[in-house]
């Protein structure tokens, strides 16, 4: 379902993404792991469509991201690090809009919105604007609608940043549940490695551009000879602080944490 | 088509939800048409050019006008990273479309804004010269939302992070507000002001405006139009060419 080969991406003399190399099969739910800065968002965005590869091959459901960027986009949806739900909506007008940017003809659409909502214990509040939603109701409905039209993968990015452990257990419950019912192929990252140690079929941790280990939760573990995966975690990467050096978006991010409080 | 439709009408719903949001925004022009309005009225009226309040009202529309369309413009800023506007953009649609409905949305909504002020206008005195030509304001009134929407998009597309965003207010929004002649007659300036004063693309929307209600035009309504409709088609050109270098 995704293919990625010798995938590259320089940012100037800086190498945020190094000759990464990784499968992911039809159906798998897939973690991929790594500290701040190790470059998990940059390859997400290559897969994504928004960022061009500096070189590599990439393939998403057989098709190239940069060549047919729009054949591309229809077959995912994502759930992004930050909210991009519109908070002056109703849950049922976000989702009708995400139908309508992607083409989902009108009948599907109002069918395939109700059993999203329901799905996602969200059917009740459907008329209720967004802004009135819980931190966790907000991510689910954005999981909700990144599947609004039937993507064969879903990428998370994320997702449960900043959500309380029930909202975090029941979201995942949700993921997985999908996965079975309609083989969505899931991609997600986290630093929540009980979640991924829980959730994921495989795991790919990153460190510095370059990954340093793939394989099973129980292979990691014992590759590295460890009883956990966060101590697999930290015996792949080190135990030094990453400190990057805020760029835009972790400037804006600390703004709107001054501004709004953690979502 | 439909793209485009759905996003206007998000705009539109946007605004009409956001009823604190208009009367408070009501605050601002309302200061200066009463305050202003009034205070200047003596000395105006002195000077023998009439009544100031008859005067500032369709500058105060049009200022209402350029801050509503310039913020929706910039708020694109924001949208783009804890937005809805994140999601259009990775969503299997041109950019331009996506670019296109959100300035019809938010052109839209600036001016029903504007006529909600002019509205306060006539509540508090103001009256247009000829019923006949209040559309002909109307459609100034549009064409200065389209032109600051579409320079709001263009800047709001370029800025990296917010701290470009009080730069931007401070030496482009409110300058271009205070050149317009909104306040005060075009005519006897000095030197560099008449120069300012004329490169000021709201001069000719303020002027075009005056021309509708008041009947009294500076540069004559038709430079004015053409003015504002060539400067229209340049911002929309660079909006949708900065939009589709938005990188997410």
């Amino acid at each position: 379902m995704i293919v990625v080969e010798n995938l590259t991406r320089k940012f100037g003399d800086f190498t945020a993404v190094d000759s990464v190399s990784f499968e992911v099969g039809a159906g798998e739910i897939f973690a991929f792991l790594g500290p701040n800065g190790a470059g998990k968002t940059t390859t997400i965005r290559m897969l994504t469509t928004l960022l061009a590869p500096t070189s590599g091959r990439l393939r998403i459901d057989g098709l190239d991201p940069v060549r047919q960027q729009h054949e591309v986009r229809t077959r995912f949806g994502i759930v992004f690090q930050d909210p991009s739900l519109d908070q002056n909506l109703t849950a049922r007008e976000n989702m009708d809009l995400h139908g309508v940017l992607y083409g989902v003809p009108r009948r599907v659409r109002r069918e395939r919105i109700e059993v999203l909502l329901r799905l996602f214990e969200l059917w009740e509040r459907r008329d209720d604007l967004v802004q009135q939603f819980s931190g966790g109701m907000r991510r689910r409905l954005e999981i909700a609608r990144g599947l609004l039209h039937t993507p064969r993968i879903l990428f998370l990015d994320e997702p449960t940043l900043g959500l309380d452990p029930q909202s975090r257990n029941q979201l995942w419950t949700h993921v997985r549940q999908l996965n079975q019912e309609e083989g969505v192929t899931v991609f997600l990252t986290t630093h929540y490695l009980d979640e991924a140690d829980r959730v994921a079929g495989r795991i790919a941790v990153i460190d510095h551009g370059k990954i340093v280990a793939i394989g099973t939760s129980q292979q990691l573990k014992e590759r590295t000879g460890k009883a956990t995966l966060e101590e697999a975690f930290l015996a792949l990467t080190g135990t030094a602080l990453r400190d990057e050096s805020a760029n835009a978006a972790e400037r804006m991010r600390a703004m709107a944490r001054m501004w709004r409080g953690r979502r | 088509m439909s793209v485009i439709y759905i996003l206007w009408l998000r705009e539109l719903k946007r605004y009409t939800r956001s009823r604190v949001q208009i009367v408070s925004s009501l605050g601002q022009p309302l200061l200066y048409l009463l305050v202003l309005g009034y205070g200047l009225s003596p000395v105006f009226r002195a000077s023998g050019a009439g009544s100031y309040l008859q005067f500032v009202a369709p500058g105060v529309i049009c200022m209402t006008v350029l801050f509503s369309s310039m913020f929706s413009g910039i708020a694109l800023l924001w949208d783009r990273q804890f937005g809805f506007l994140k999601e259009t953009l990775v969503a299997p649609v041109p950019r331009i479309q996506i670019m296109i409905g959100r300035t019809c949305g938010a052109a839209t909504t600036a001016l029903l804004q504007g006529v909600l002020v002019a509205v306060v206008c006539v509540i508090a005195g103001f009256r247009p010269v000829s019923i006949a030509l209040v559309p002909l304001g109307l459609a100034f009134l549009m064409l200065i939302a389209v032109v600051f929407t579409a320079l709001g998009t263009t800047i709001g597309s370029s800025l990296k992070d917010m701290q470009g965003f009080q730069m931007v207010m401070n030496f482009l929004v409110l300058p271009i507000f205070f050149l317009s002649g909104a306040l005060f007659p075009l005519q006897h300036l000095p030197a560099v002001l008449t120069v300012l004063t004329s490169i000021d693309p709201l001069s000719y929307g303020v002027d075009g405006m005056r021309g509708a209600l008041i009947a009294q035009s500076h540069f004559g309504m038709s430079l004015d139009a053409g003015v504002l409709g060539g400067v229209a088609l340049a911002v929309i050109v660079a909006g949708a060419w900065r939009f589709s270098k938005i990188e997410v």
